[in-house]
């Protein structure tokens, strides 16, 4: 996989806060057993006005013509809480979205996101509102995010946002984490050799 | 220095310290290699760490470190792989080859020892006291109740624990709930864990390993602690632990994987160690009275949104906090509930008494206890799914079994069921259910349905009246 640095998109505005990964992606669509195809199931229940998926709820704002192709997230708080599927951000990222912007998120989706490499940006509060506005009154305005500089840019605003090291270098990167971690091994190898009989 | 019993639990799986990581993560990013000492899969978040390592040429690095069994997306009324359509039957069939190529140990459904993971491992003793625990799931936080660090992961840490058997981690936050005082009658483990994700809210705990304490946890058994410890995560923890004790020793002591001998000596010693030290310190600290918990009900569409049976349903207005406000709103609208409504007065559809927070042992007597020689609503459809093939033969042995049915419950096969619907086990539009799962999310056990957790006693108690009810007055 290769890294994400610089985007410069569209987003899409739904700030409805705790939302959860049930919403994200419902129950019937966790028997697959690939990564793919999750897109067109992504927040199903308001997506579609039926259980099959066949009739689009035009409301409902993934459905709206202006945010087509949109792939920034505009979130609201407490984003991806409940279930630690990873079907969650798969369906994200097959439906298109790179980044999202949410003032806070649920730790697993969080770290389920940047295995990723989609990029869970931390925004303050005033920041969520102003882009969504922002996004609301012109859906055609481009959203600048730069991971090295680790900077959000809006209309004429700009917030610096936080982001632990090492989840900076694996998102910039884009490396196997499991290959790095193999490197490794004789440590692991250590570890394990000093365990008492009950933890064998 | 004082350590807290996270600190502890961290630093002991830490690969190497900082320096040799050197050259591969930089030293000063927080970030280390935890060693992981049990890993439980399942049929729905496997198949693609599985597929992830094939792809890769990677193998299991430990096979007999990680268990496996079947428990989201199986039928609770046959034990045919095929009962709930081709689409389960091909993850369980995959579940099935995975662990036959890669020599890892599967519990299929129809043996002794299947059931939901979080149940069934603890039965078997394979979650022991300073251990890491972990496991493609979020309920994970259950086996922190036995003095483990245990967390949920996703789908590429599960390949990374298969091909690596550790995780990379950084350090959480610290919070201890202190709960102390006297337990008022009809008030279970549930009430209690409902009552603390109300009061610091559904994403309280996020980025906190929780610890649990106080004279109300030490006096409660394992199976009560494990429903606290399951729910952390509604409060948004990444995990919840109880220091090890005697309850915890007698519990484990004789199952067929807790060491023997001198293995038990040499862990005991161990484990009388994993407490924090008195003048450890906590990033946050609650306090909670258990006089002021009663039995609860939720309302909403999350955890935390929740009330004591006696209470009107709160007035989103009175919360200070817009967000919450609005979501409130949100949730009465979907709930099709008003504020200041009696949760006495909502009438239910469903009962549903299951899931790894609610059905084990302790959970079917307490539920047994309001049900004997009562019979239940006619309006109600009402199921029993014991949490494991082991808690439903111990409940037949006991004579559970005659109580529910004669109750009109349905007696099922164990399995997640109901708590989030992968099998057939689902509500449709409009039916409401009295739900002793662990969430109540907009459509968690079918589109358009309405779920409100409680006690098992609880809704034992709600299926013999058709609506919802304090069980205190049944137990005069």
């Amino acid at each position: 996989m290769s890294g994400i640095n610089h985007l410069t998109a569209t987003a899409l505005p739904f700030t409805k806060a705790n939302v959860d990964t049930d919403q994200l992606l419902p129950k019937q669509f966790l028997t697959g057993i690939t990564k793919t195809g999750y897109g067109k199931h992504l927040f199903h229940d308001w997506r579609y006005l039926d259980l099959k998926g066949e009739q689009d709820n035009l409301d409902f704002v993934l459905n709206q013509p202006q945010y087509k192709g949109a792939n920034i997230l505009i979130a609201g708080k407490n984003f991806g809480c409940g279930s630690s599927r990873e079907h969650a951000p798969w369906a994200l990222a097959d439906f298109g979205f790179k980044v999202i912007l949410a003032e806070s998120y649920a730790d697993i989706f969080y770290s389920n996101c940047i295995n990723n490499l989609i990029l869970p940006i931390t925004l303050s509060a005033a920041m969520i509102e102003y882009a969504a506005d922002f996004v609301t009154k012109t859906p055609d305005t481009k959203i600048e995010v730069d991971l090295e500089l680790q900077t959000v840019v809006i209309g004429e605003r700009k917030e610096v946002f936080s982001l632990e090291q090492h989840h900076k270098v694996n998102l910039l990167s884009g490396l196997d984490s499991i290959a790095q971690s193999l490197t490794l091994q004789k440590e692991i190898a250590r570890h394990e050799e000093s365990l008492p009989n009950w933890l064998k | 220095m004082s350590k807290t019993l996270y600190e502890k639990l961290s630093d002991a799986h830490k690969i190497s310290a900082d320096s040799s990581l050197s050259g591969h993560i930089p030293a000063d990013n927080g970030e280390y290699l935890l060693y992981i000492d049990r890993h439980l899969i399942h049929e729905v978040t496997s198949p693609q760490a599985f597929d992830g390592l094939m792809q890769n040429n990677r193998k299991v690095r430990c096979p007999e470190k990680t268990v496996a069994t079947m428990d989201h997306s199986i039928s609770t009324r046959s034990l045919a792989l095929d009962a709930c359509g081709p689409l389960n039957k091909l993850q369980l069939t995959t579940l099935v080859r995975n662990c036959d190529y890669h020599d890892v140990v599967l519990y299929p459904v129809g043996s002794d020892e299947q059931g939901i993971v979080h149940v069934m491992a603890p039965e078997m003793g394979l979650v022991l006291p300073g251990m890491t625990v972990v496991c493609g799931d979020s309920h994970t936080a259950t086996h922190g109740a036995f003095g483990t660090l245990a967390f949920g992961i996703g789908t590429s840490e599960v390949e990374h624990v298969l091909a690596t058997q550790t995780l990379r981690q950084s350090k959480a936050k610290s919070m201890r709930i202190k709960i102390d005082g006297q337990l008022g009658k009809g008030v279970t483990a549930k009430d209690i864990i409902l009552a603390v994700i109300g009061t610091i809210g559904h994403a309280g705990a996020t980025g906190c390993v929780v610890e649990y304490c106080g004279e109300v946890i030490n006096s409660m058994s394992m199976e009560q602690r494990m429903t606290i410890c399951n729910m952390s995560i509604e409060a948004g923890a990444k995990a919840g632990i109880i220091a090890p004790d005697e309850t915890t020793f007698s519990y484990l002591e004789g199952r067929p994987h807790t060491p023997k001998g001198d293995d038990w000596q040499q862990a005991m010693a161990y484990w009388l160690t994993l407490h924090s030290d008195a003048d450890a310190t906590f990033d946050k600290d609650v306090n909670i009275d258990a006089k002021d918990i009663l039995p609860q009900v939720t309302w909403g569409t999350n955890p935390g949104q929740v009330c004591a049976v006696s209470e009107p349903i709160p007035h989103p207005d009175n919360e200070k906090d817009p967000v919450t406000r609005e979501a409130a709103w949100q949730a009465l609208k979907y709930m099709q509930l008003e504020p200041g409504q009696r949760l006495t007065d909502i009438p239910i559809s469903h009962v549903f008494i299951g899931s790894c927070t609610n059905s084990r042992i302790e959970d079917l007597r307490q539920a047994a206890l309001v049900l004997q020689n009562k019979t239940i609503a006619k309006s109600v459809t009402a199921i029993v799914v014991p949490g494991s093939a082991a808690v439903k033969q111990q409940a037949e042995e006991e004579g559970l079994d005659d109580i529910f049915i004669n109750a009109g419950f349905e007696w099922r096969l164990p399995g997640c069921s109901m708590c989030l619907g992968m099998n057939d086990d689902v509500l449709t539009d409009g039916q409401r259910c009295a739900s002793t799962s662990n969430r109540n999310f907009v459509g968690r056990q079918g589109r358009g349905s309405f779920t409100h957790l409680l006690s098992p006693a609880m809704a034992a108690a709600a299926a013999i009246a058709g609506h919802f009810a304090d069980v205190r007055n049944l137990q005069e």
